[in-house]
């Protein structure tokens, strides 16, 4: 009875970690969909979101009010960064587009640093902290809300991907970028558009998990790793193959963390990674052109 | 055949040159701190120089390059404290540990391509990360291991900054020398085949698999060399300097030494090395007693600014333009001269001079 009740509770935290791991990975999956591009920098929109929730928290606004700025502000980031450093270097190798993305997310980190400092902060959690027992299992209700972002997220993009003419032309330019040209569609808007969407997804992520951890400058890269483990584990091109990567790792970290070691929690995302790399190179769920561009 | 004479002339000039000043360093800088500083340098010279060779000539990235020089020091320190292995020995053992290690691991990370190979390394890089805190009986954990044995040859005991200086770029300048070997050989012709295109230089009979692995186990070994010298040296370590943060700070060096310039490895590394002193010396003035990795906001600029306007590198793409812009002045030089040659011959305004050779 005690080792089920443990195991529950470990999956509890498992599919709420994982819930933000998807997010993450749905912003690895919309940039490289339709860039071709492996953006190492997502991790920092997770942490920009986070801060800027904590900040703009701290001036007193009101909690709705924060988190939608502080998505905002990241959005924004997430635009500047696909003009100022994306854009220049179009047509650079894979190698080129790597250690570009690298050095933007060592300058963001830092540019944090700088602007936070190095002290954690903690945001407080959206409805109090009295745990909900599901069963034997204690659910803090901030969880409560990392799913229910989470739904709202997804359910969102389904909306923008199958009802909006902007969300076809993306999935259109994820299909087939060459003849989404042809058809008017700009793909330097779409790939604008799509740093400017990853960055809001990492920052909703951020948002509502900063309550349950604390927020830092060097949050993001761990949690970047983590997103594209997830992203790997659903076949990097497939959106809802993402989101249950991002899941199954939240639980397999839980759980391994829990009943193995935690301190080679970081390594499990990591020998996940080698093992999918090496055995299922096109992830767990299918071929590579399944589900790419929508939901 | 005459270029390469040529070539070879200038790779030796400028090798007898750096000797030199290498050599003669010492006797103008006393200070300890700048003597540490130098041979820091050499240490991240023979770092960048692997990676340059990997990254730049094979065109096969490793964001993990830090765990090869971790593993060297680690082995030499376990070796030479549990085991009181002599410290030469210990060195070369944990060269072969970390070859093979690199061959083992070489095999399923050189099937990734691209993107996954850049996330299967940095990969590679955290677990070994972990494995140096997390298995404290063998690394001490975070804390690391104390009390190294200094090296000694023959009654001569490496106990100064200045004597490890000149160990430390003696190795350096072997490996620097080995590698302008590998780069001008089969091998590094085979190299940059791969680098251009794996499937062209597959069907030339080039076994990209083999001289890809072969590659990764002389970078790994070239950083755990470096490793063993950077654990005698400081006769202490722990994980903390083995982290994901150098791996990148190896790139950052490749990329102002330009991607395939064994040379400018040297340069590379000279400049991350100082400019992190100095960063680390100026910003705590700046922002008012602030501590911390704030350094990494100018490497990240580095990084996307040389890989914009530069993509073989700061001091490839510098070099390069420096010809370019010396052959272009030549050029122009020529034609002002043909075009004076054309004037005084009075055949210009008589129509278009078609030829005017013979």
């Amino acid at each position: 009875m005690e080792f089920q009740q443990q195991v529950l509770q470990y999956l509890v935290t498992g599919i709420t970690v994982g819930s933000i791991y998807a997010i993450i990975a749905l912003g690895f999956v919309t940039i490289y969909n339709i860039t071709e591009i492996i953006n190492f920098a997502q991790g920092e929109f997770v942490m920009l979101g986070a801060l800027f929730a904590v900040s703009l928290h701290n001036a007193h606004l009101p909690m709705p009010l924060a988190f939608v700025l502080a998505v905002a502000a990241t959005t924004l980031c997430g635009a500047a960064l696909e003009r100022v450093a994306i854009r220049p270097a179009k047509g650079a190798s894979t190698l080129t587009l790597i250690i570009i993305t690298i050095g933007a997310s060592i300058s963001i980190r830092g540019l944090s640093l700088i602007a936070w400092g190095p002290d954690p902060y903690s945001l407080p959690a959206f409805s109090g902290n009295k745990p909900v027992m599901l069963g034997e299992a204690a659910i803090i209700p901030q969880s409560l809300w990392v799913l229910g972002a989470t739904i709202v997220v997804l359910a969102c993009l389904y909306g923008f991907f199958e009802w909006t003419l902007l969300g076809k032309a993306v999935r259109a330019c994820a299909i087939n970028a060459a003849a989404a040209r042809l058809m008017g569609i700009s793909p330097s808007r779409m790939a604008l558009l799509s740093f400017s969407l990853s960055a809001a997804l990492g920052a909703i992520g951020g948002v509502v998990m900063a309550p349950m951890t604390l927020a830092t400058y060097d949050m993001g890269s761990m949690l970047g790793l983590k997103g594209f483990v997830a992203a790997i584990i659903g076949g990097f091109t497939n959106t809802p193959g993402a989101v249950a990567g991002g899941l199954l790792l939240g639980i397999l970290e839980s759980l391994g963390a829990g009943l193995i070691s935690s301190g080679y929690k970081d390594a499990i995302a990591f020998i996940v990674l080698f093992l999918v790399l090496f055995f299922r190179p096109r992830g767990l769920f299918g071929g590579r052109d399944t589900a790419r561009g929508g939901l | 055949m005459e270029r390469k004479g040529v070539e070879e002339y200038q790779h030796f000039i400028t090798l007898a040159a750096l000797i030199i000043v290498i050599g003669g360093l010492p006797f103008f800088v006393t200070s300890s701190y700048h003597l540490s500083i130098m041979a820091f340098i050499g240490i991240n010279t023979m770092l960048a120089v692997g990676l340059c060779l990997l990254m730049g000539y094979a065109g096969q990235v490793s964001l993990g390059h830090a765990a090869f020089y971790g593993i060297g020091a680690y082995a030499s320190g376990i070796l030479t404290t549990r085991f009181q292995i002599n410290p030469w020995l210990a060195m070369a053992m944990a060269a072969i540990v970390t070859g093979v290690i690199a061959y083992v691991i070489s095999v399923p990370m050189f099937r990734l391509k691209g993107n996954n190979l850049a996330m299967g390394t940095l990969g590679f890089g955290i677990i070994v990360y972990l494995v140096f805190v997390e298995m404290r009986d063998w690394t001490g954990g975070p804390s690391g291991l104390m009390s190294i044995p200094s090296l000694s040859a023959f009654g001569f005991v490496f106990d100064s900054d200045m004597k490890y200086y000149y160990l430390i770029w003696a190795f350096t300048l072997l490996f620097l020398v080995l590698s302008l070997n590998i780069v001008n050989s089969r091998v590094g012709r085979a190299l940059r085949s791969i680098h251009g295109s794996e499937v062209a230089a597959e069907t030339l009979g080039v076994n990209t698999s083999k001289y890809k692995s072969q590659i990764l186990v002389v970078s790994a070994v070239y950083a755990s060399i470096a490793g063993s010298l950077y654990a005698h040296y400081l006769t202490f370590i722990n994980p903390q300097p083995f982290s994901f943060k150098l791996s990148i700070e190896i790139v950052v060096m490749v990329v102002i030494g330009g991607l395939s310039s064994v040379w400018g490895a040297i340069f590379g590394a000279a400049t991350t090395t100082v400019l992190s002193e100095v960063l680390r010396a100026l910003i705590p003035k700046l922002l008012r007693g602030a501590t911390g990795e704030y350094e990494i906001v100018v490497f990240g600029v580095i990084l996307m600014v040389v890989m914009i306007f530069m993509p073989e590198g700061l001091f490839s793409g510098i070099v390069r333009r420096a010809k370019a812009w010396r052959n272009g002045r030549a050029l122009r030089m020529r034609a002002i001269e043909s075009d004076a040659a054309l004037h005084t011959n009075g055949l210009v305004g008589q129509g278009p001079v078609v030829a005017k050779d013979k």
